[in-house]
């Protein structure tokens, strides 16, 4: 294992979104901070900083991770999605994120990234899940706008559309 | 505007915006990771960050700040105190009148826990933490009060001398004749309340970027201030400028703010102090544990309020007794928590008798501030508990005792007797449509059944007026009508917005108005849709303020629920007074009359003439191409900007009476709860919520609003609390200890609606958001009290607190433990007991020895750097320690009294560092046990607070018996010999945390 110098910055490689991407990072930076300063990518949002309410949420190698959590030397080599990388086009939303628009699940937005990229990494796997499911899974995030029904309907209706979708086989998140 | 305009300006009546559910213009950015918080704006090259070092004591005077390691760590550039501050600054303007000052930062002594002590400027946020690491502070402390019914006693300490007695005012009021009505009532019936302080933390902190421009001695500020903008004026009066010289910018988006982010200006006045002395940008972004410990909260109050009722339930009159804990500082716009109610003290009541005696008290918390709901949840939480009890002690059903005293069908507008005009509404109404709709004979079948079997379930009901558009003047009311001559009268709400046409005939508007979240631009884009008949995505919306060169004033801002009632409305006024001109140049380009004119699909044409119209854009245009082209008497038809304030908000009267508000919607609540007759867990069953909100301009919009804030107010009602230990320490600085509801917890409310238009406002509508966070706690704790039959309810209701109630103080644990569990409750004792021994494989004498060796007791003292004897018996150490979930570095001072060499020494120690501070006591006894070792017992008290405390307090007494432990371990097993117990420390700590193996 490679140790790493605390007085040194590092260079971390990594894939953000499909598309190659580097920064230099002290050990002790922050993987929000990380992508949010030094790479430029802000839509991962910073809310508590310990783990709790669940708004800088990404996938790291198809996991979810918090990204408060994370160094962001810890991702040398990895494969990260944040939310910037949901949309198939940047005038077009997924089918996940129009439900959202479509049912008001979302007012001041802060939390919503987070929560879009739990709902896109559990919908991949579990396309037809129940109300108790989804609300299970959200369970690991705090929104303090919408009282969350909105959220749940939103996820339901995503998951109705896009199994819809992959029996006619063109899957767009 | 003129009469014959709305006429002429006839909309698109198929099938106007205003009242559909569209998506939101706001949406698409934000799903995709591109809003523009405050933290995603890029900063001028140069900018440097602030990092806070904060108080670890509720109540201390600061004897020494040494900055000096602070300074020598690279990219350190400056660290500011408070009396840095105040050659820069001058005190924050105290909203009554009384000798104290109220600075943003501690000056001399502190008065919470988590108050701003220095301000390290840096390179970057990593180092500024860095140095605040390093700063020394020797505090002496002094007692805390955190009661407010505590903080009057005589003998309570005191926090400002100016406010004696911990009193910042003390008003009494009295409308009608309370008096004559409660001595000639068949009966009084009293409660006595205590409303907690809770929060609605939005997801998105403070954040504040500040730029100093000395050539020209202003300041350029960008901040997620919320409004009102009143504040503006306190900040430019706090950093020595004329307002024109404080130019006050918010950012496109901001993550959440229900009141709370009027707070962050305290904040505004430090880094752009900072920035005056670095000479460059500053900016700082709040940390959750400094949001939860030092941004603001409701109030709390204890409140205790008597009616005089007839054998009917009929209220003939309230006497309230109000104390308001605003904490440690009178900030403004403060004590306006306890005012903001003041016309509607009667609640949905006709009650023509009240007396009020209104009391402000200072306890050592953090100061107060805006948070949704207002003074709402406090009022209601009284009042609503009261018409339980009433129905209670006559014996009357609690429905039929809150329809007899409403305020009667067909009155509106409705004087109130503490001054409130009740704009409109049907209460009778809206009470029977939520009895149908809600099914309340269904859900007592419910109950029924559910008691028939032995189970737990109660109903409750609520109905409350919603206040919204404050009155500025209502405030004022804290002063006598003699000290508000002498002030000047403040009144009114002025609203403002902006209309624009571009020279494509684009329409741009802008509002004063700073939403959170609300959807604002979506809402506006819809209102003046309608004006121009256009759709609303021809209409771009700016929310942002920049107050060099807005319209902007002092109402300004997203706050008391002002925007649909308030804001939308002026929009219209002001889209409407475009459209009025654009008609007359329309009448003359397609020489029509004026009033045939009509705005419709995108054109302007002639009503009768529907082949005769022209594009709306190129009418639009017009002004900016050809204004010759204009009639004479037009102007211009460029730009229109509207100010609009109701004259229905009046300053208070000589006799105290104040309409506090424009417009009051009506709320009407009903819930069934069922208790776990084990956990005693509340869990609702059903939640119905019936609105009148006056005419819905998004009913998508409105829905949200209601869930969102019932979904907070579960929170206050069942989990949320800013707890603070008897020692002032704060012990909920994390969300894992301020719980916040989640999916698991927010049930779906069964919503209705009715719609009982404002006369007062431009759309007719009222506000919305806030309506829950004061009828759903009342309504859950009166069904809770259904259930329990229990008349004495504290918020939140948690399963213990619930247990405490129904079946008494836990009795105490069985003896024979090692190590008994501290007692926690009641005094200033938050001190933890321990006890336990260690058999040593070494004689007294040794073992003694060591206990005296710097050397010894740096090997054995858990997380010891490094020891200076300073003598014999006293011991110098520096200490990297993990407690709970964080590690800091620590100076311990440690002394050795009442030495009985071998046999007995007591070891006493305190110990500070940036995280807190801990101090106990241990008297150790050695004796010669038969192998020729040593069995060394020991007993000890410790306390630890501060920071630790605020995000460990749940894993903190484990932590501090495992250190203990560890350094006892640690001795034994240097003399050679094993502790006794041989359970291991991560067992222990393991077990302590509630992992059983």
């Amino acid at each position: 294992m490679t140790r790493l110098s605390s007085a040194q910055r590092h260079l971390v490689r990594f894939t953000l979104n499909g598309k190659p991407v580097q920064g230099e990072a002290e050990p002790r930076l922050l993987l929000t901070d990380f992508l949010r300063q030094t790479i430029g990518a802000t839509g991962t949002h910073v809310g508590c900083e310990h783990g709790v309410c669940g708004a800088c949420t990404i996938t790291v190698d198809g996991e979810l991770a918090r990204a408060c959590l994370t160094l962001a030397v810890q991702i040398d080599g990895c494969e990260l999605r944040t939310v910037e990388g949901l949309a198939p086009a940047p005038d077009r939303l997924g089918v996940l994120q129009a439900a959202f628009r479509r049912n008001h699940a979302l007012q001041c937005g802060f939390c919503t990234a987070g929560i879009l990229m739990s709902l896109d990494h559990y919908l991949r796997a579990h396309p037809k899940p129940s109300e108790a499911e989804i609300r299970d899974l959200l369970s690991g995030h705090l929104c303090r706008c919408t009282g969350y029904t909105p959220i749940v309907q939103a996820a339901l209706e995503a998951a109705a559309e896009l199994a819809e979708l992959s029996r006619s086989d063109h899957r767009d998140v | 505007m003129a009469k014959p305009a709305d006429a002429a300006i006839e909309r698109d009546v198929d099938r106007p915006w205003v009242g559909r559910s569209i998506e939101r213009v706001e949406d698409a950015a934000l799903l995709t990771g591109r809003g523009r918080f405050i933290d995603d704006l890029g900063t001028r090259p140069g900018t440097l960050y602030a990092a806070m070092l904060r108080s670890p004591h509720a109540h201390a005077d600061i004897l020494a700040i040494r900055t000096e390691a602070a300074l020598k760590v690279a990219g350190v550039v400056a660290v500011l105190t408070g009396e840095d501050i105040t050659a820069l600054t001058s005190s924050l303007v105290v909203g009554v009148k009384a000798p104290v000052q109220c600075w943003p930062i501690a000056v001399g002594r502190v008065r919470y826990a988590g108050e701003a002590v220095a301000i390290v400027v840096a390179t970057d946020r990593y180092v500024a933490e860095d140095g605040v690491d390093l700063i020394e502070v020797d505090y002496q402390v002094r007692e805390a009060v955190i009661d407010p019914l505590k903080a009057l006693s005589p003998d309570a300490v005191v926090l400002h001398d100016g406010f004696a007695g911990n009193v910042a005012s003390d008003r009494s009021f009295r409308y009608g004749d309370p008096e004559r009505a409660f001595a000639e009532a068949p009966h009084q019936i009293s409660i006595a309340i205590k409303y907690p302080r809770n929060s609605c933390t939005p997801i998105e902190t403070y954040g504040v970027v500040a730029d100093y421009d000395a050539a020209e001695d202003a300041f350029d500020v960008l901040a997620n201030f919320q409004g009102p903008f009143s504040i503006h004026a306190v900040i430019s009066r706090a950093l020595k400028v004329p307002g024109n010289r404080l130019r006050l910018r918010t950012p496109p988006d901001s993550g959440g703010s229900f009141g709370i982010k009027q707070g962050v200006f305290p904040y505004i006045v430090l880094i752009a102090a900072a920035s005056r002395v670095v000479g460059r940008p500053v900016k700082w972004i709040e940390d959750r544990l400094e949001h939860l410990t030092a941004s603001v909260s409701a109030t709390n109050r204890a409140t205790s309020i008597a009616a005089a009722v007839a054998a009917d339930g009929k209220i003939l009159a309230l006497d309230w007794d109000q104390v308001e804990d605003c904490g440690a500082h009178l900030r403004a716009p403060e004590p306006a928590t306890l005012y903001r109610m003041h016309g509607n003290l009667t609640g949905a009541y006709a009650i023509d008798n009240v007396a009020v005696r209104n009391r402000v008290v200072v306890t050592n918390k953090t100061p107060t501030g805006l948070n949704r709901g207002f003074g709402g949840p406090q009022v209601y939480f009284a009042l609503e508990r009261l018409l339980q009890r009433i129905a209670v002690e006559l014996g009357l059903d609690p429905l039929e005792v809150i329809k007899r005293n409403l305020v009667p069908a067909g009155s509106f507008p409705y004087r109130t007797a503490t001054g409130a005009l009740l704009d409109s509404g049907d209460y009778q109404e809206a009470i029977a449509r939520g009895v149908q709709g809600g099914g309340l004979a269904e859900l007592k079948a419910r109950r029924d059944a559910a008691r028939a079997q032995g189970r737990l379930y109660g109903i409750g009901y609520t109905a409350v007026v919603e206040p919204s558009v404050s009155n500025m003047g209502y405030i004022t009311t804290v002063l006598t009508a003699a000290e508000r001559r002498k002030a000047g009268p403040k009144n009114g709400a002025q609203a403002t917005a902006t209309v624009a046409l571009d020279p494509v005939g684009g329409i741009t508007v802008h509002v004063a108005s700073v939403p959170q979240g609300q959807g604002h631009r979506t809402v506006l884009s819809q209102v003046v849709a309608d004006v121009f008949g256009v759709a609303p995505a021809d209409v771009r919306v700016n929310t942002e303020i920049d107050t060099s060169k807005d319209a902007w004033s002092i109402a300004s801002g997203n706050y008391a629920s002002r925007f649909a009632a308030a804001v939308a409305g002026t929009a219209k006024l002001a889209a409407g007074r475009l459209a009025e001109r654009l008609a007359r140049v329309a009448a003359s380009q397609l020489n029509i009359d004026f009033a045939d004119v009509v705005f419709r699909g995108g054109r302007v044409g002639s009503k009768s003439n529907p082949d005769n119209s022209i594009a709306f854009t190129r009418l639009a245009a017009l002004s900016h191409w050809s204004p010759g082209s204009l009639p004479d008497d037009v102007g211009n038809t460029l730009r229109e900007t509207v100010f609009w304030t109701p004259p229905e908000l009046a300053a208070p009267d000589d006799s105290d009476r104040v309409n506090s508000s424009l417009c009051h919607g009506f709320i009407f609540d009903f819930c069934g709860v069922e208790i776990d007759p084990v956990t005693l867990e509340t869990k609702i069953d059903r939640y119905v919520t019936m609105h009148d909100c006056g005419t819905i301009l998004h009913p998508g919009m409105v829905d949200g609003q209601i869930r969102g804030g019932f979904a907070q107010a579960i929170g206050a009602a069942l989990y949320e609390e800013y707890a603070y230990a008897p020692d002032g320490s704060f012990l909920t600085g994390t969300l894992a200890d301020y719980l916040l509801p989640t999916t698991m917890e927010v049930p779906e409310p069964t919503i209705l609606h009715m719609e009982t238009p404002s006369p007062f406002t431009p759309l007719g509508a009222k506000g919305v958001g806030e309506g829950n966070c004061m009828s759903t706690p009342v309504c859950i704790a009166n069904a809770v009290a259904d259930a329990l039959g229990i008349k004495d309810i504290t918020l939140p209701l948690a399963p213990a607190r619930l247990a405490q109630i129904v079946r008494g103080d836990e009795p105490a644990a069985p003896a024979g433990g090692r190590a008994p569990v501290a007692p926690r409750a009641g005094g200033n004792d938050r001190k933890l007991r321990g006890e336990g021994s260690a058999s040593v494989g070494a004689p007294p004498q040794q073992v003694w020895a060591m206990l005296l060796d710097p050397e010894t007791l740096k090997s054995v003292i858990p997380g010891c750097e490094r020891v200076d004897k300073i003598s014999d018996t006293h011991f110098r150490a520096e200490v990297t320690l993990g407690i709970g979930p964080v590690t800091g570095r620590y100076r311990a001072d440690v002394k050795l009294s009442d030495l009985d060499p071998p046999r007995a020494v007591t070891l006493g120690g305190t110990a500070e560092g940036a995280l807190g501070f801990g101090g106990g006591e241990g008297r150790i006894t050695l004796a010669p046990d038969s192998n020729g070792g040593t069995t060394m017992t020991y007993v000890y008290e410790a306390a630890i607070g501060g920071k630790v405390a605020s995000i460990g307090g749940r894993l903190l007494d484990g932590a501090t018996r495992v250190i203990i432990g560890r350094f006892f371990t640690a001795l034994a097993a240097t003399a050679g010999g094993k502790p006794v117990p041989s359970e291991s420390w991560l067992t222990r700590l393991l077990r302590l945390i509630g992992w059983s193996r």
